[in-house]
C-alpha cells in the first residue's frame, strides 16, 4: 500500500513543551512491513499523566502504531524516525529493549496469562530480574491486584491457575503483571474487545484511577470508548495520522472532514 | 539532566540481553549438533563405502552387475566375488512388491477410516493403527518367522524362508505406516470438495474416487514413498524371515538376501579394513543413497502436489 | 436404482471388504502376540537372567539394560532436542540455511536405523573405542531419537498461541527467557507426549542397537550400585543386550529349548511396554494440561 500524504488535510495538536510534561512523542516516523509503507505522518506527542486513545477503521495502522512505541515491532517491521521517550529517542541502536519494554508496559487484545498462579503471573518478570525477596514479592502482589482493581476476587487464589480465571479477571491480573514492573507508560491494544460489558466498564474504571501515575495510550475500535475514557484522541486512516486533539473536540467538533464522517459513523 | 541519566540507563546493556544472546546461541548449537551428526553419517559411510572402489580396486561394474557375494574370492570367470546385484535385486523385489500389495489396502482402509464411517474408524482403526506403527520390527520379524514362515512353506513349498515370507511382513509392517498417512491426506482434503461434489448429484463413489482421491493424489503417493522407505531399509524382521542366502533370487520361495539382511548377518564377521568389511559398507552406502533418493521423490511429490493445487 | 449408483454400492462394499480384511489381519497380529505370549509372562520370567542353552530363562537383565539405556538415550538427547526445536520454531528465519537444517532433519528421520547402528559402530564403538558397551547404544540411540524428538517438540511449540510471546515480551524480557520460562510450560502436555512417544520407539529399536550396544548380557551384581565398577548395572562400558535385541538374537542363532516361548513372551513383553507407552502419552499429557489450567 503505498500512500500518497498530500492530497487531503491532517489536523495534529502540538504541545508546547514548556508548560507541558510530555511523556512520549513521535518523530517522522516510517513503518515498514517489507517494503510496503504502513504508517507515516504521525508526529504525536503524548502527554504525561492522561490517557490518549488511538481510533481509526482497522487497517489504519493504529495497533501497528501502538507497537512501535515499545518496539514490539522489532523483528516483524521495520521502524524510521524517532520514538522519544522522556526526551531519549529509544528507537536508535544501542538501545536496550528490554529496559524500554520494562518501562512502557503493553496489555494485550485478548488476555494472555501465563500457564502459571496469579501470584507468579504477576512476579514473574520481577523474578526474572532478580528480585527474589518473598515479603517485597508479596507486596507488589497486593498492590498491583489492588490497582487492576481484581484483589478481591483472587486473593483467596493466589496460587491457582491464572488461565482458570473469565476474560475479564485474566485482564486485570494481566495489567497487574504489566504494572509489577513499574512501568511509566502503559500502551493496551483494544484490552477490552474480548470482554463483556460489565468487565469493560471495570476495566475502564481501573484505568481512570490509574491515570495520575502511568501515561496511558489505547487502541480501542470502540468509539464510545474512546469519547468516555481518554483526555485525548488519535484519529488514524490508511497508515497516517489525520487528526490528534482533546477528546471533546475530535468527538463534538472536529477540524477534518474524515474524522467527522467516521465518529459519526459515515465512514466509507 | 534527568534526560542523560534515563539514556544512560537505557543504553546499558542489560542483564536481559546478555541472557537473550547466550540462550540463542545454545539453542544454535543444537541445531548445529544435529546438522554436524547428518553430515558426519553421510561421509562417515560414503567414505568407508568407497573404499571398496578406492583401496580394494574392485570395480563399480562388478559390484553392481555381479551375482557372486563372496568377497575375498575370485569368481569363475576371474572376477573379484563382490556382485552386489542379489541383494540389490532382493531388497528392491521385497520392497516393490510389498508396496503394491500394501497400498490397494491400506487405500481402502484409510477411505473407510476417513469418507465410510469415521466414526468406526476414529474410535477402533485409529488407536489400532497408531499401536502397529509402534511395534518394534523384531515382533514383526518374529511373528513373521513363527506363522509367515509355515504358511509359506505349507502352501508355495520350499523352507519357506524367501522373498515371499519377507514381502508378507513387509507388507503388514508398512501397512500400517501408509494407512495414517493416507487417512491424514484424506482428511485435509476440504469438506467442501465433497460437498460440492454430491450437490452435483455425484454418488459416493464417484465422490471418493474422482474428487477425494484426486485431490489426495500427493499426499497418498508420499504415504507410499514412506512405506517404501521404510521397507527397504529395515533390517531385522526381513533378515529373520529371508533365509539369508546371497544369491540371484530365481524365485520368491527360495533363500535369498537384502542389502539390510547381510550387512547385520555380516557385519560382526568380518574385520575392520579387510575387503570383506569393505564391501559390507559399501552395501550401507547403496542403502544410504537409496534413503537420500527415497528423501529427493517425497520432496518432488509435495512441491508437485503444492503446485497442481 | 440407475447403474451409477449400482457402482457406488459395490464400489462401498469392496471398500468395507477391504478394511474388514485389514482389520483382521490387526487383529490377529495383536492378538496373537498377546495370546501366545501372555501365559509366559510372570514374575520369574521378567526378572531372571536369561539361559543360552537350557530352558527357565528370563529376560531380567535385558528388560533393565533396555529402560537403562532408553533412559540414558532420552536424557542425552532431550536437552539438544530441546534446543534445536525452540531455534526452529522460535528464532529461523525462513531462509535457505532453515530450510537445509530442516532436511537434514528429515534425512536423518529417514535414514534406515541399521544405518544409524553402523555409523554410531564405526564412531562410538571402533573410534572412540568405547566397545560394544551401553554408552555407545544410548549415544546412538540419541542419533535415532533426534530427529523425532525434535520434530515433536517442535510441534508443541507451535501450538502454544503468540499472545503468551507477546506477553513475555512486553513485560520486557528476553526472547529466551520468554520461550523457556513461558512457551516451553505451556506447551508441556504436548512436550511429555511426545517424549512418551519417542520412549516407546526407541524402546522396541533392535538394529540400531546389534553393532553398538552388543549382543550380550552379561551377569550383573544387582547389590552394586557404583557405576565404575564392569559388573554394576549402571556400568555404562558393559555391553548391554536390550529385549529387542534378544528377541532377534534368539530367533537367528538362539539353541535353547524354550526359545518360541521365551520370544513370544518377550514379545509380548515390548509389545505391552509400547501399548503402555502409547496411553500414558495421551493419559499424562492430559493430566498436565488439566492441572495447569484448572483451578485447583
Amino acid at each position: 500500500m503505498q500512500l500518497d500524504a498530500n492530497n487531503h488535510e491532517r489536523f495534529i495538536y502540538h504541545f508546547d513543551p514548556e508548560e507541558n510534561d510530555i511523556e512520549m512523542a513521535t518523530k517522522n516516523l516510517e513503518i515498514y512491513y517489507g517494503k510496503n509503507l504502513a504508517m507515516q505522518n504521525a508526529d504525536i506527542q503524548f502527554k504525561k499523566n492522561t490517557i490518549t486513545a488511538l481510533i481509526g477503521p482497522s487497517g489504519s495502522g493504529k495497533s501497528t502504531y501502538l507497537r512501535s512505541l515499545n518496539r514490539m515491532n522489532d523483528g516483524v517491521a521495520t521502524v524510521k524516525g524517532q520514538i522519544l521517550y522522556e526526551g531519549v529517542n529509544i528507537n536508535q541502536p544501542g538501545i536496550d529493549v528490554y529496559e524500554v519494554r520494562r518501562r512502557i508496559g503493553m496489555v494485550f487484545q485478548r488476555p494472555n496469562p501465563f500457564a502459571k498462579s496469579i501470584y507468579d503471573n504477576v512476579t514473574f518478570a520481577l523474578q526474572r530480574r532478580g528480585v527474589h525477596d518473598k515479603k517485597i514479592l508479596d507486596e507488589v502482589v497486593e498492590t498491583t491486584l489492588k490497582q487492576a482493581a481484581v484483589w478481591d476476587q483472587v486473593k483467596d487464589s493466589l496460587h491457582k491457575s491464572a488461565q482458570s480465571l473469565s476474560g475479564g479477571q485474566a485482564q486485570r491480573v494481566c495489567i497487574a503483571r504489566a504494572l509489577a514492573v513499574k512501568p511509566d507508560v502503559l500502551l493496551l491494544d483494544e484490552p477490552a474487545s474480548a470482554l463483556d460489558p460489565v468487565s469493560t466498564s471495570k476495566l475502564e474504571q481501573t484505568l481512570r484511577e490509574l491515570k495520575p501515575n502511568y501515561t496511558i495510550i489505547i487502541v480501542t475500535h470502540n468509539m464510545q470508548q474512546a469519547a468516555r475514557l481518554s483526555d485525548y484522541t488519535v484519529f488514524f486512516n490508511l497508515g497516517e495520522a489525520i487528526e490528534y486533539n482533546k477528546t471533546r473536540k475530535i468527538f463534538t467538533r472536529p477540524k477534518i472532514q474524515l474524522t467527522d464522517d467516521y465518529v459519526s459513523g459515515n465512514f466509507g | 539532566m534527568q534526560n542523560q541519566k534515563l539514556a544512560k540507563q537505557l543504553f546499558k546493556k542489560s542483564k536481559t540481553a546478555r541472557y537473550e544472546r547466550f540462550g540463542r546461541l545454545l539453542c544454535f548449537s543444537a541445531l548445529v549438533m544435529i546438522m554436524a551428526i547428518v553430515i558426519g553419517i553421510i561421509v562417515f559411510i560414503a567414505t568407508k563405502g568407497m573404499s571398496t572402489f578406492l583401496k580394494d580396486h574392485i570395480s563399480v561394474r562388478d559390484f553392481f552387475t555381479g551375482t557372486l557375494w563372496n568377497p575375498g574370492t575370485k569368481t569363475p570367470s576371474g572376477h573379484a566375488a563382490v556382485g552386489a546385484l542379489p541383494m540389490i535385486v532382493g531388497s528392491f523385489l521385497v520392497t516393490i512388491l510389498a508396496a503394491i500389495i500394501s497400498t490397494p489396502f491400506a487405500i481402502g482402509t484409510a477411505v473407510y477410516m476417513t469418507e465410510i464411517s469415521p466414526k468406526r474408524g476414529a474410535k477402533i482403526l485409529q488407536p489400532v493403527t497408531e499401536l502397529l506403527v509402534g511395534i518394534p520390527s523384531v515382533v514383526y520379524g518374529f511373528i513373521g518367522l513363527s506363522v509367515v514362515v509355515p504358511f509359506v512353506r505349507n502352501v508355495f513349498g520350499g523352507s519357506g524362508f524367501g522373498i515371499l515370507s519377507g514381502t508378507f511382513v513387509l507388507f503388514v509392517m508398512i501397512l500400517p505406516t501408509i494407512v495414517s498417512m493416507t487417512v491424514d491426506s484424506l482428511k485435509s482434503v476440504p469438506t467442501y470438495y465433497r460437498q460440492a461434489s454430491q450437490a452435483l448429484g455425484a454418488t459416493k463413489w464417484q465422490t471418493i474416487w474422482k474428487v477425494v482421491l484426486r485431490a489426495a493424489t500427493p499426499g497418498i503417493l508420499t504415504a507410499i514413498v514412506f512405506g517404501m522407505a521404510r521397507a527397504f531399509g529395515e533390517a531385522l524382521a526381513v533378515q529373520m524371515v529371508i533365509g539369508n542366502a546371497s544369491l540371484m533370487p530365481h524365485n520368491l520361495i527360495s533363500p535369498a538376501s537384502t542389502l539390510t539382511s547381510v550387512l547385520t548377518a555380516g557385519m560382526g564377521n568380518t574385520v575392520m579394513g579387510s575387503l570383506q568389511n569393505d564391501a559390507l559398507w559399501s552395501l550401507a552406502l547403496v542403502l544410504l543413497v537409496m534413503s537420500l533418493f527415497f528423501n529427493l521423490l517425497v520432496h518432488f511429490i509435495g512441491r508437485k502436489g503444492a503446485f497442481s493445487k | 436404482m440407475n447403474r451409477s449408483q449400482k457402482q457406488s454400492r459395490f464400489a462401498i462394499a469392496v471398500l468395507k471388504g477391504i478394511a474388514g480384511f485389514v482389520v483382521l489381519i490387526l487383529a490377529f497380529l495383536i492378538g496373537y502376540i498377546f495370546i501366545t505370549g501372555l501365559p509366559n509372562i510372570n514374575w520369574r520370567f521378567l526378572t531372571a537372567p536369561a539361559k543360552a542353552f537350557s530352558s527357565g530363562g528370563g529376560i531380567g537383565i535385558q528388560l533393565f539394560n533396555s529402560f537403562y539405556l532408553l533412559i540414558l538415550a532420552m536424557l542425552i538427547s532431550l536437552p539438544i532436542a530441546l534446543g534445536a526445536s525452540i531455534y526452529l520454531n522460535e528464532y529461523a528465519k525462513d531462509n535457505w540455511f532453515t530450510a537445509m537444517i530442516r532436511t537434514s532433519i528429515e534425512i536423518l528421520s529417514s535414514l534406515p536405523s541399521v544405518v544409524v547402528g553402523l555409523f554410531g559402530f564405526l564412531l562410538f564403538v571402533v573410534h572412540y573405542k568405547f566397545g560394544f558397551s551401553i554408552i555407545s547404544g544410548a549415544l546412538t540411540l540419541t542419533i535415532f531419537n533426534l530427529p523425532l524428538l525434535t520434530r515433536n517438540i517442535e510441534e508443541s511449540l507451535a501450538t502454544v498461541p503468540d499472545d503468551q510471546r507477546q506477553g513475555g515480551l512486553g513485560l520486557g524480557l528476553s526472547k529466551y527467557e520468554t520461550i523457556i520460562h513461558i512457551v516451553v510450560p505451556a506447551a508441556l502436555p504436548g512436550i511429555i507426549s511426545g517424549i512418551i512417544l519417542c520412549s516407546g520407539r526407541v524402546f522396541g529399536e533392535a538394529a540400531a542397537l546389534i553393532y553398538t550396544a552388543g549382543q550380550s548380557a552379561p551377569a550383573l551384581d544387582f547389590g552394586d550400585w557404583n557405576p565404575f565398577n564392569i559388573d554394576s548395572p549402571l556400568s555404562p562400558l558393559r555391553p548391554a543386550e536390550t529385549l529387542a535385541v534378544h528377541i532377534w538374537k534368539i530367533n537367528s542363532e538362539g539353541i535353547m529349548p524354550d526359545l518360541t516361548k521365551v520370544s513370544s513372551g518377550s514379545a509380548a513383553v515390548l509389545v505391552l511396554a509400547i501399548l503402555i507407552f502409547n496411553l500414558s502419552a495421551r493419559y499424562i499429557g492430559r493430566k498436565v494440561f488439566e492441572k495447569m489450567t484448572s483451578m485447583d
